[in-house]
């Protein structure tokens, strides 16, 4: 029952999430659980050449696990599938100004499922 | 924006009269108790005057049945590890309810390094021990049995009375952790059948710091901390006369208005129950009648706790959660899954516990925090179910 001390970012994107929803017939979808505590996030994206021009996600999880996902959305926002692809952890608790240590595991989530939304996407290709 | 303050389970703010009776104690009264001369007298005087009113707050034989501690944690300790250590002989195993407090089940739970064991008793949906199991699972072997006169998570009330025949026909000590329950329930050891007692001194609206274990008269105790010989040499330190003068007075104003309080803030605390539970896929947990008048706590299907706490603490509201993302552990609260929730269930939990500044205007603002916080968190969320 301990209240968590977050920065001033991750309070704004917990309490104004950008990107948030779903996305119908999305190019790629990726869900991921979180195996410390039990939390679920799921990330819709679209591409265009290569491009991710739309993300949107749901999650089920603490505060920092909602501000991370919103953060993960808005950095991928814009960028190549490759780039999306290098994004990691870090990253997003850097541009979050960081995270308490007992919540790093949040931002793992974060990247995991937008990894697992572009693996997806190039399935799908493949498959095509 | 008001800030309203339902978390007096965690802490309660000092009573002003409190601080104002206890402050000399602090500033002009230096002697030590222990000390002869006068200054040591007056001092003695006053920690002799706490113990007497703590002995009548819970109707005790007599003030010698009551021993200062630093806290809760440290009666809890003092209270099973003093008394199955000096009793060994006469039985190695220890039951206790699945749902207690962390400072009661660490303590039992080390005692089987040195070879007790350790019983755990089931407690039903409500929070309530199974008293079925009860005449099982204590046996002759059990040398004490450790049940909380009531829960802080689930608000849940024992009934102390019966579960203490079953317990004494098994010929084990009782012991009962009331730090939740002793400034909203009048308690009488005697009547009750209560061998073992704790007391915190800030769940009374007394400074933190302070601590009781009542002891039934012929119970033979080993000490856990060693000195001086304090307190009749089971707890030794000079007693922190601050917090146990005003812990004493503490008790003495609760056991003067228990009954008005209670019946001041119930009133609230159903109406806040009434309503929150109108929200689609709420639930309240613990005993819907069975419980703690200040007490209302809830779970919320498809979202997390540590997110409510968050949001309702921008709405202006300070509540408390045991969902598995707030706890150091990441591990969701014991209580919640001993009442048999499962994981996910357990993760969307919402304590609300109310105390002397809340006002019944508060209460509207409260449940549209609520109704504004789930649906939002539910708008960010996966889970439908
Ligand atoms: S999602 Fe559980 S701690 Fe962040």
């Amino acid at each position: 029952m301990t209240q968590v001390g977050y920065s001033k970012k991750v309070m704004d994107h917990f309490m104004n999430p950008r990107n948030v929803g779903v996305i119908e017939n999305p190019d790629g979808y990726g869900k991921v659980g979180n195996p410390v505590c039990g939390d679920v996030m799921e990330i819709f994206i679209k591409v265009h050449n290569n491009i991710i021009t739309d993300i949107k996600f749901r999650t089920f999880g603490c505060g920092s696990a909602i501000a991370t996902s919103s953060m993960v959305t808005e950095l991928a926002k814009g960028k190549t599938l490759d780039e999306a692809l290098r994004l990691t952890r870090k990253d997003v608790a850097d541009e979050l100004d960081g995270l308490p240590p007992q919540k790093m595991h949040c931002s793992n989530l974060a990247a995991d499922a937008l990894h697992a939304a572009i693996k997806n996407y190039q399935q799908k290709q493949k498959l095509k | 924006m008001t800030r309203i303050y339902l978390d007096h389970a965690a802490a309660v703010p000092v009573d002003p009269r409190v601080i104002e009776f206890a402050q000399p104690f602090l500033s002009q009264i230096i002697g030590n108790p222990s000390s002869l001369h006068s200054a040591g007298l007056a001092a003695r005087q006053a920690l002799e005057e706490a113990r007497q009113k703590i002995a009548r707050f819970i109707n005790a034989e007599d003030e010698h049945t009551i021993l200062f501690t630093s806290g809760a944690t440290e009666a809890n300790n003092l209270g099973i590890r003093g008394t199955a250590l000096r009793n060994k002989t006469k039985g190695t195993a220890v039951a206790v309810s699945a749902i207690e407090h962390i400072s009661v089940l660490n303590p039992v739970k080390d005692l089987t390094k040195q070879g007790f064991t350790m019983v755990s008793l089931p407690v039903d949906s409500t929070g309530c021990v199974k008293q079925e199991d009860l005449s099982n699972l204590v046996t002759k072997d059990t040398i004490l049995t450790s049940i909380q006169y009531a829960n802080n998570e689930i608000g849940t009330i024992q009934p102390i009375r019966e579960l203490s025949k079953i317990i004494h026909d098994h010929g084990s000590y009782l012991h009962v952790d009331a730090t939740a329950a002793a400034a909203w329930i009048p308690i009488d050891v005697r009547r009750d059948g209560i061998d073992l007692l704790t007391l915190s001194s800030n769940d009374l609206a007394g400074p933190q710091g302070a601590g009781v274990l009542y002891v039934k008269p012929g119970i033979k105790l080993q000490p856990i901390i060693l000195g001086g010989g304090q307190e009749k040499g089971l707890r030794s330190g000079t007693e922190n006369l601050f917090a146990i003068v005003g812990m004493g007075e503490a008790a003495r104003l609760i056991q003067q208005e228990q009954h008005q309080e209670r019946h001041r803030l119930q009133p609230m605390r159903d109406t806040l129950i009434k309503e929150i539970l109108t929200i689609d896929r709420s639930f309240l947990t613990g005993h819907p009648q069975h419980r703690l008048p200040h007490h209302a706590s809830f779970r919320f299907s498809g979202i997390e706790g540590e997110s409510i706490l968050l949001n309702m603490d921008i709405e202006g509201i300070q509540i408390s959660t045991g969902s598995a993302c707030s706890s150091k552990t990441l591990e969701p609260s014991h209580v919640l899954l001993a009442i048999g929730l499962k994981h996910e269930e357990a993760h969307g939990s919402m304590v609300l516990t109310l105390g002397r500044s809340t006002t019944p205007d508060q209460i509207p603002q409260v449940i549209q925090a609520t109704k504004k916080t789930v649906d939002r968190l539910r708008a960010l969320s996966p889970l439908t179910m």
